[in-house]
């Protein structure tokens, strides 16, 4: 497994007169498990929304599996959303009155997964995050750290090329945070691409990469063991 | 399986019945306008159609071949029928049969002897010949209709209106009214005359009482059945044959017209009952466009999400229609259900035959459909111009 499945080439994202992103440059390889990290406002958002493809920057090139995001229709986009990425989120954004089988089925109802086949694959997602025991619980029965683990099997489904992760354990506590990323290591050594946006520096360190957002540019990118 | 980038019906009707599930207080509210104009409509268009069920009905028993003979109505005078119209009237080829009345003018009847003569309750004295309620498809409540033969005992018929006004409802051995001086044995009292509703507050005497009270001989109106195949053709020829010199001066009517346009007149009322119910859905209409509007500006989130997930804007805008449509439809069919109800309790209460129109019921849910489209288009197309990047804006 190699070649990037990600690339940002010169990318600017500006709103109005603010410069958000200011000419990124980053590759990532298939395989990899990076951290992303920068203070509030040092445009790491701005990134995850323009790699995950919910935002086109403003110039530059931004090729995901293949793909220049900038020729391609919003539906294509859509598309390309529900075949290669995955998407975990801070708050997790799990349906409230759904089960958890039926939260991770909706993983794949944009892809035209027949309901039967979403509800098998659903049930051997969840047991992948290892909530087999969990499939007809509601968010409500749920704790934190299962509840993000929900939204895991959501992101995974769909057997994603890269596994976007927005501060992943920003809302859980210690314990649940570490299981959290244990899952995503997990999931990393299985052969996704991994990418984490946090601003906790003690979890960035724990990963292999880490990529340092300063000012809407790339400060510094370390490799395990330079650090 | 469906093609990419499509979400099939089932789920599409999946998630807007979990989208409603989950607000159910707020789907009871803005589907109650919808119920509320649905419900209107279908009970006014179910008890107009009952009435007219109700009056064909009574039509169908009745025959819409009775013809009414009277001295002209209209301006000026007229002179009265002459003595020998009903005679003339029989003489007809296609008359079945023939029946008439005449007022003994100046005479009332009483309870008794006691009642000041100017109290007559507004019921008149009338003379008949022959079988008056036969005639008119009428029907007897209590005892039987007088006895014309010659030297028969003074007797008296009680129209419905009168028996009520007399306080008496049916024939006993001691019925007896106070008329001329006397006492008259009533030997009958009938039920409502659908087709002669005058007659209703008055009494029938045979001729030779009549004649005692005062009654000059000559009938005022004449009653008579006619071929049903030939009723326009009799009705032209009767004017000249009960007054072969002046026709002018004598009307024909045909009485099962005037019970259809009675019932016609109630269309008017009818058409401004349903237009008040078409108000109020159009104002649910606007109910459900609110509660959409709302529910998408709630949703921005959930909305960001599915566009992460690989939802394109087609997918959410069907999502948020198929739930207009649904939460519209809802409110329909429980109209429906309320309106069908107090159609059934009002026209049971009425005794009249139950008819509720399925182009009521199919048209009351169609238009149910049409409204929560109509009121999905705007929410939902807001609702996909929200941007993908809202699943990570929102907190």
């Amino acid at each position: 497994m190699s070649g990037a499945v990600l690339s940002l080439d010169d990318v600017v994202k500006t709103y109005g007169d603010v410069g958000a992103l200011r000419g990124v440059a980053l590759e990532v390889a298939a395989g990899e498990l990076v951290a992303v990290v920068g203070p509030s406002g040092s445009g790491k958002s701005t990134m995850l929304n323009i790699i995950g493809t919910l935002d086109r920057p403003t110039s530059g090139t931004v090729t995901i599996a293949g793909n220049d995001v900038a020729t391609m229709s919003d539906d294509a986009l859509s598309r390309l959303r529900a075949d290669h990425i995955g998407f975990v989120f801070q708050h997790f954004h799990l349906q409230a009155g759904a089960t958890a089988a039926e939260n991770v089925a909706d993983g794949v109802l944009y892809a035209g997964v027949p309901r039967r086949e979403r509800h098998r694959r659903a049930v051997e997602a969840l047991r992948r995050v290892g909530l087999g025991h969990r499939v007809d619980h509601r968010p409500h029965e749920l704790s934190g750290g299962e509840k993000q683990r929900v939204a895991i099997a959501r992101a995974i489904i769909g057997e994603p090329t890269i596994l976007l992760a927005d501060e992943p354990t920003g809302a859980l506590d210690t314990a649940s945070g570490a299981a959290v990323l244990a899952l995503l290591r997990e999931l990393n050594e299985a052969g996704t691409t991994v990418l984490v946006i946090t601003h906790d520096l003690e979890l960035a360190a724990s990963l292999p990469r880490r990529i340092r957002m300063r000012d809407g540019l790339v400060s510094q990118d370390d490799r395990a063991g330079t650090r | 399986m469906s093609a990419r980038g499509t979400v099939g019906a089932a789920d599409l009707l999946r998630l807007g019945v979990f989208g409603l599930r989950t607000r159910p207080g707020r789907v009871v509210l803005s589907a109650l306008g919808i119920a509320i104009g649905i419900a209107a409509m279908t009970a006014v268009v179910g008890i107009s159609s009952s009435s007219k069920a109700k009056v064909d009905q009574v039509l169908d028993t009745l025959g819409t071949n009775v013809l009414t003979v009277t001295e002209a109505q209209g301006f000026g005078e007229t002179p009265p029928l002459p003595a020998t119209a009903l005679e003339s009237v029989q003489r007809q080829d296609d008359v079945e049969s023939a029946a008439a009345v005449g007022t003994v003018p100046d005479t009332g009847v009483y309870r008794n002897g006691f009642v000041p003569a100017p109290e007559t309750k507004g019921i008149g004295v009338l003379a008949a010949w022959g079988d008056v309620p036969e005639v008119l498809g009428g029907q007897l409540a209590s005892g039987r209709w007088i006895d014309d033969a010659p030297g028969a005992a003074p007797q008296v018929v009680l129209g419905a209106g009168a028996a009520t006004a007399l306080g008496i409802d049916r024939v006993r051995a001691d019925s007896r009214v106070w008329s001329g001086g006397q006492w008259v044995q009533v030997v009958g009292v009938l039920r409502p005359l659908a087709l002669a509703e005058d007659l209703d507050n008055s009494v029938f005497v045979p001729r030779a009482l009549a004649a005692q009270l005062g009654f000059d001989g000559a009938p005022t109106a004449v009653y008579t059945r006619v071929d049903p195949a030939r009723v326009e053709q009799a009705r032209d020829v009767l004017a000249g044959a009960v007054r072969p010199g002046a026709p002018q001066d004598v009307g024909v009517t045909r009485p099962s017209d005037a019970l259809a346009a009675k019932n016609a007149t109630d269309d008017s009322f009818t058409g401004l009952l349903v237009g008040i119910g078409g108000v109020a859905l159009l104002v649910g209409g606007i109910g459900v466009a609110n509660t959409m509007v709302i529910t998408v500006l709630e949703r921005r989130a959930e909305v960001g999400v599915r566009r992460a997930l690989g939802a394109r804007r087609r997918n959410i805008r069907d999502q948020f229609l198929v739930e207009s449509l649904l939460l519209s439809f809802l409110g329909g069919v429980v109209g429906v259900v309320i309106g069908v109800g107090v159609t059934v309790a009002y026209t049971l209460a009425q005794g009249w035959p139950v008819a509720i129109p399925l182009w009521a019921v199919g048209g009351g849910l169609g238009a149910t459909v049409v409204i929560g489209g109509v009121s999905g288009l705007y929410p939902a197309a807001r609702a996909a111009r929200i941007p993908p990047t809202s699943a990570l804006a929102a907190v």
